[in-house]
């Protein structure tokens, strides 16, 4: 079937298997690697990215499901040589170690800040509990997340 | 992961579902959210040949109020549900356990009519809906018709609904923003409850349902009646495993659970009439 998906912007149009996943999709077709799959179940959260604006994890959604959106991931955040707000404060408050949950955290913070312009700490742990980090104890990354918000 | 290959059909209307449903019978299944069908299709435990997307059904997810109840598009997403002001003030538990269920991602896709028809013991808003009394309309090709929360779920994933219908709105009554205490026990805050416990105070008493204590939501029928018999919550709680078929797994053993069922119906009771 024929897909037709703006990503980052962009209007792709592929044709995919019905049972391609969002995150197949994205990683395979579109060649955006940013994206991971971790546990692959949708408890872990590394594959979160925004589907019109609001954040999902993509190993539990197919291509087919968002036929139509517009998809945003990582690669999407940032202009040019500019980081969006919320890397910049990962960046600056060390809000990640190995990395690998760090595309997901973004992406679910992005849309955490979006829902609750200015969160406390308690919602961005609670805004925060589908994504796992096996790294950092979160500590960093719940700072850097409310420097993001500008409620540090 | 990746599900076994299936065909897809995008529905437009209610209509165009049941007809994929009649047509194809027990080999489709009807696509919501995908929070709980995604999930096993990956693990090719469900093999449906025909997918039914009916997610995009938009005149499906609404909340509004009809007389003495509110009325539930089946596709309303969690998200919207944890967020309506009108669902707060009218039914305040429904909203305060739909913003329990899973976390936000999973809350951006999911919807009631889904969990429900999932019919899953370990979900939130099945126990929640089975303590509203809630009444579910099912469209099939023979027309529309309403099930009682109390006779829709029959075993564990399975429901009164028939294949060839779609679950198109749910029905609870108006209980007003409090009085209510939902005590979902888990080990970290996505996970499904270990044991959850519901308390709402309606008309006729205070009501109590059970996540996870058997094959099926459950409503703790003994501890409504000594309640009823005045009892006090404590001494009400203390029956709160009564009649229940708890689970043995990883997360705890069946006396485990039953352990839970008392602490957690206790501090339902007393936090929803404090």
């Amino acid at each position: 079937m024929e897909v037709s998906i703006d990503v980052n912007g962009r209007s792709e149009r592929h044709d995919v298997e019905p049972r391609t996943l969002l995150v197949q999709y994205l990683r395979e077709t579109c060649a955006l690697t940013g994206t991971k799959v971790g546990c692959d179940t949708s408890s872990c959260g590394a594959c979160t990215v925004l589907v019109d604006g609001e954040s999902v994890k993509s190993c539990t959604m197919l291509a087919a499901q968002a036929d139509g959106r517009s998809v945003t991931t990582i690669e999407g955040l940032s202009t040019g040589d500019d980081l969006h707000p919320v890397q910049q404060a990962f960046v600056e408050h060390h809000g990640l170690q190995c990395g690998f949950c760090t595309a997901g955290m973004v992406m679910a913070a992005v849309s955490l800040i979006e829902e609750i312009p200015a969160p406390t700490e308690a919602d961005v742990r609670m805004g925060l509990e589908g994504n796992l980090c096996r790294c950092t104890g979160y500590h960093n990354i719940v700072r850097a997340v409310l420097a993001a918000a500008g409620t540090e | 992961m990746i599900p076994a290959a299936f065909d897809y059909v995008r529905a437009g209307s209610a209509d165009e579902v049941v007809a994929a449903l009649v047509e194809h019978g027990d080999d489709a299944k009807v696509l919501a959210g995908g929070m709980s069908l995604l999930p096993l299709m990956k693990l090719r435990l469900a093999t449906p040949a025909v997918l039914v997307d009916a997610a995009r059904l938009s005149d499906l997810s609404y909340v509004r109020e009809e007389g003495d109840h509110v009325a539930i598009g089946a596709l309303t997403r969690h998200r919207d549900l944890e967020t309506s002001a009108l669902l707060g003030a009218s039914c305040g538990v429904l909203r305060g356990v739909a913003a329990e269920v899973g976390d936000n991602q999973v809350r951006h896709r999911g919807t009631i009519g889904g969990s429900v028809v999932h019919g899953d013991p370990a979900s939130d808003l099945p126990a929640a809906l089975l303590a509203l009394d809630a009444t579910f309309v099912a469209q099939g090709p023979n027309g529309v018709r309403e099930l009682d929360a109390a006779s829709f779920f029959l075993g564990f994933l399975e429901t009164a609904l028939e294949p060839d219908e779609l679950l198109v709105e749910i029905r609870v009554p108006k209980v007003g923003p409090g009085g209510w205490s939902y005590q979902k026990f888990n080990r970290r805050a996505q996970d499904w409850a270990i044991v959850g416990a519901l308390a709402v105070r309606g008309e006729g008493g205070t009501r109590v349902s059970l996540v996870n204590m058997g094959t099926t939501p459950l409503r703790a029928v003994a501890v409504e009646r000594a309640l009823a018999e005045g009892a006090t919550p404590e001494a009400a709680a203390a029956d709160a495993a009564d009649g229940t078929e708890a689970p043995s797994d990883l997360n705890g053993s069946s006396t485990y659970r039953q352990h839970l069922a008392r602490v957690l119906v206790r501090r339902a009771l007393e936090q929803s009439q404090a």
